[in-house]
């Protein structure tokens, strides 16, 4: 494995009283690759994730990112090492335009005494700002001037994905991004979501949609019962194998492993 | 789980604020746990934003304390909440008072519950407006706001420039005082709704706020406007300051209704022409009288309206027409000074 | 960087919109259109409408509830509203007019603006920390005021005498129309409003925290501390309010102003304000406040009975409902 690994951590654990949600867990995200991570529900993904992104702190293990251990307290500590989050729903304000979107909660002032005595924004700037991000992403709209209410739902998470890879440094995670569309507005998503990766982005992929997973990740990480028990290739492992590991129908075994198992 | 509890959190911090509020004036102190020769008598009334309404109370509820009795007492929310009242009421039939002081809110809404109240051997008496048909009660102690009309009506006719612009700013006329007012000042003055001296007319709130932009409203329209009829002395003082912003202060000759205090200072520096005093206080004396009578030997009041008396205050007397000064209103007026 | 994409984007967003057409599809555009019919159906109809007096009288009208509404579309753009504005206004004004009377005018204003500010901190903080339903948080504040201000005053009113107290009611005559400087404040704490909430950062998270919170939070946007900004800002609106009202009546009157809450949430939606939080604006306000007062002036005017005015203005806040209910159920696909 020559590749660089981003992000990873080893032996996460989380309790909630009884239950155990992850139990000594591992993760590896390598640079330029999207990671499917798949498994039941259940099975503790989304802790994993929380973990991952400072919403939640794992009682015991180690994340570092790009070789140094990091320490999340909050979702605002993943933000700032460049981790950045799209989800299912709730990512834009339907109300405001696109610009707007795009640099919400990081606007951009005026440069002199406009930005810094009258706090005016740099409409120009971030306008061309955020024309070049959704040219760079490929993705097709009217007018960047548009309303995001205006968009169709593909498009809409479109200026959700767009937002975030703007501003990710290092990695962006997708819980459950096409959960919500249509055929042809998955298609939509998943092509930028391989964009995003193109631009030089590492892409965490939280998916149900085994054909989706299939499509695009370059490696597949199974959670089950609060752990990674196996990280596949998805040229070397069909779709029944995967779900009969995730499910717990075939032991991880069984497969071509990936890299090094918990 | 957790909306659920701030649900509740919120409901109950709402209804401590309301309750607060609600409760922060009114001594339900009545007779529970005391002997039973105690009486306790119900005072409602009408909201106490305009301080006509607290001189009432105040004077009803010291002359029943000062006969030793217990008072429990509730205040309409609003003009025209008849809804607090009925409540109100109700609450004191279960409490077994002997009887009711009642402002009412509305002539016709309190009409059931009054007939309630009476039904359990309670005596009630309105006081400052009436309920319809009148003898729903057992006696009224209130200004007759008709006579009241009238005597400002008469006097502005006898003071009015030769060619009259009239304007009316009044109250909500299905308020039995407003309507009362209204029509006796036409009476007085000679005069019917569509008469075309009239030159407008306005609802106010009863407010300074709503009496001035009513007569604003009116001098845009009408700058001849040389009488005013106001329905008390807080409209009549806005409407004032409309005519003075315009520097037409002098112009007109205003007309109103109360004798608080800060209306007879109006009067005294010109800023109203003439305006009929009510006695509120009187009202309460006579109605505890009435109460007192009933308690001792069971004796009703006699039925009907009995006018707690109107006085016509200006410093210009006209002739026919009795009359007391400023400074007589102002030894004998009510609120502060 | 820029590709040729990129420059047709930003070409094709150039031309996307003349002026005209993005005025039309502004929000304010309808608000706009009513109140020139509301003025032109007036002007015809009757004689005195459209004298310099009257107009300027009408601006002098609108003040008070004028600025009460600018506080109140900060809030209502959150999805908030404020039921107790009115009654905050109030407190501060006899605050004002009491101390006023053995004192220095100065002070009172100061202290009529920190009883602002307290009050609205208080509705900000049990809105914003508590998440308490703002709804529920102003109607119980707005009757505690209430009472708080009958009973401070023993329901008397106060006299103003002290210039600085009645400063706004003055001001200059301009080629034979006077205008106050209370007007010219209501326009300059619109123009500042408007400024901040089109042209600023702070400006634009208010939208969003009203339109999507949820989404707001996730992007790291300080919800709790725009909400309480929000409303710390409508209270030194509704401080000047209370200095408008002193102006334009010279009384500190406990009693007075008992529907303007309602009266400025009639201007904000007349005005094109969603209720539902996110869309609209100051200048709507501006106009919805200036329609309203329209209304009462001409229909008073022209001689018809008072509570057709309320027949109209309620009639204006169910289009603009509607319109509002339309507009976001036509783009919400």
């Amino acid at each position: 494995m020559t590749e660089t690994v981003v992000l990873r951590a080893r032996g996460l654990t989380k309790h909630y009283g009884q239950v155990v949600a992850l139990d000594d867990c591992d993760f590896d995200l390598r640079a330029d690759e999207i990671l499917a991570v798949i498994g039941d529900n259940g099975a503790g993904k989304s802790t994993l994730i929380k973990a991952l992104t400072g919403a939640v702190v794992p009682d015991s293990g180690t994340i570092s990112l790009k070789g140094e251990q990091v320490h999340f307290r909050s979702a605002l500590d993943a933000r700032r090492v460049g981790i950045e989050t799209v989800y299912q729903e709730l990512g834009v304000a339907p109300a405001l335009d696109i610009t707007q979107n795009l640099y919400l909660g990081r606007e951009q002032r005026r440069k002199g005494l406009l930005g810094t005595v009258f706090r005016k924004l740099d409409k120009p700037a971030m306008r061309h700002g955020s024309a070049r991000q959704m040219a760079d992403l490929g993705i097709r709209i009217q007018s960047i001037r548009q309303k995001v209410e205006t968009l169709s739902g593909g498009q809409r998470q479109a200026v959700a994905v767009a937002r975030v890879a703007a501003w990710a440094t290092s990695v962006v995670i997708m819980d459950e991004p096409t959960a919500a569309l249509g055929v042809r507005e998955t298609n939509q998503v998943l092509g930028l979501i391989e964009r995003v990766r193109e631009n030089g982005l590492p892409v965490v992929l939280i998916s149900h949609n085994m054909p989706n997973v299939f499509q695009v990740a370059d490696r597949i990480h199974i959670h089950r019962l609060g752990r990674r028990i196996a990280l596949v290739d998805p040229r070397n492992t069909t779709m029944e194998e995967a779900v009969a590991v995730m499910t717990g129908a075939k032991s991880p075994e069984s497969l071509h492993l990936e890299g090094g198992t918990a | 789980m957790h909306t659920i509890r701030r649900a509740a959190a919120s409901i109950l911090a709402t209804s401590l604020l309301i309750g607060t509020a609600a409760c922060g004036s009114s001594d339900d102190d009545a007779g529970s746990g005391s002997g039973s020769s105690d009486v306790t008598i119900g005072i409602v009334e009408l909201n106490l934003s305009n301080p006509f309404f607290g001189t009432l109370e105040k004077a009803t509820e010291a002359a029943a304390t000062a006969k030793g009795w217990k008072v429990m007492k509730s205040e309409a929310k609003v003009p025209g909440d008849s809804a607090t009242q009925v409540t109100a009421i109700e609450n004191m039939i279960a409490r077994k008072v002997k009887a009711i002081v009642l402002d009412p809110a509305n002539p016709t809404a309190l009409v059931d519950v009054v007939k309630k109240a009476r039904d359990k051997g309670i005596l009630v008496v309105t006081v400052n407006a009436t309920v319809t048909p009148v003898d729903a009660a057992d006696a009224t102690f209130a200004t007759d706001n008709t006579a009241a009309g009238k005597l400002i009506g008469q006097w502005a006719k006898a003071s009015a420039p030769p060619s009259p612009r009239i304007a009316l700013l009044d109250f909500d006329l299905s308020d039995g005082p407003a309507g009362g007012r209204h029509n006796g000042f036409l009476e007085g003055f000679g005069i019917t709704d569509k008469d075309p001296q009239i030159a407008g007319e306005a609802l106010t709130k009863g407010t300074v706020e709503t009496g001035q932009s009513a007569m604003e409203n009116l001098l845009s329209a009408h700058p001849d406007i040389n009488l005013v009829y106001t329905i008390n002395e807080p409209v009549a003082h806005g409407a004032y300051t409309a005519l003075k912003n315009k520097g037409l202060q002098g112009k007109a000759t205003m007309v109103s209704v109360d004798g608080a205090c800060s209306g007879v200072q109006d009067v005294k520096d010109g800023i109203i022409g003439a305006t009929a005093m009510q006695f509120p206080s009187k009202m309460g004396e006579l109605a505890v009288a009435a109460a007192a009578e009933y308690i001792a030997n069971g004796t009703k009041p006699k039925p009907g309206l009995t006018d707690s008396g109107t006085v016509l205050i200006t410093d210009k007397p006209v002739a026919g027409l009795t009359s007391q000064t400023s400074e007589w209103g102002l030894q004998n007026c009510w609120g502060e000074k | 960087m820029t590709n040729t994409a990129d420059a047709a984007l930003l070409e094709k967003e150039e031309d996307h919109g003349g002026p005209l057409r993005t005025f039309i599809g502004s929000q304010i555009a309808g608000p706009l259109a009513a109140l020139i019919l509301a003025i032109v159906v007036f002007g015809v109809t009757t004689s005195t409408f459209l004298n310099a007096d009257n107009l300027s009288l009408i601006a002098t009208q609108s003040v008070v509830v004028g600025t009460l509404a600018l506080g109140q579309t900060l809030i209502i753009l959150t999805a908030g509203i404020d039921l107790a504005n009115g009654a905050i206004m109030v407190l501060a004004a006899v605050v004002i007019g009491k101390l006023a009377t053995d004192g220095n005018a100065l002070w009172a204003l100061v202290v009529g603006t920190l009883v602002c500010l307290v009050m609205g901190g208080l509705n900000g903080v049990l809105i914003s920390r508590f998440s308490l339903p703002p709804f529920i948080v102003t109607l119980g504040v707005l009757s505690v005021l209430t009472a708080a201000a009958r009973l401070y005053t023993d329901s008397q009113s106060y006299p103003i005498s002290s210039d600085l107290l009645t400063i706004l009611n003055d001001g200059p005559t301009v080629g034979g129309i006077s205008i106050t400087y209370g007007v010219l404040l209501w326009i300059a704490l619109t123009a500042v409003l408007g400024y901040a909430l089109t042209q600023t950062a702070w400006g634009v998270r208010v939208y969003a925290v009203g339109d999507n919170r949820a989404a707001a939070a996730l992007t790291g946007i300080k919800v709790r501390r725009v909400l309480l900004s929000v409303y710390l800002t409508a209270a030194v609106v509704y401080a000047f309010a209370a200095w408008q009202a002193l102006g334009r009546t010279p009384t500190a009157d406990p009693s007075g102003y008992s529907t303007a809450n309602l009266d400025s949430i009639t201007a904000v939606v007349i005005g094109g304000t969603s209720l539902f939080g996110g869309r609209g604006g100051v200048v709507g306000t501006f106009i919805g406040a200036l329609i309203v007062t329209v209304l009462a002036n001409g229909l008073t005017q022209a001689g018809i009975d008072s509570l057709y005015q309320q027949v109209a203005t309620g009639i204006l806040v169910v289009i603009a409902v509607a319109v509002d209910h339309f507009v976001r159920t036509r783009q919400t696909r």
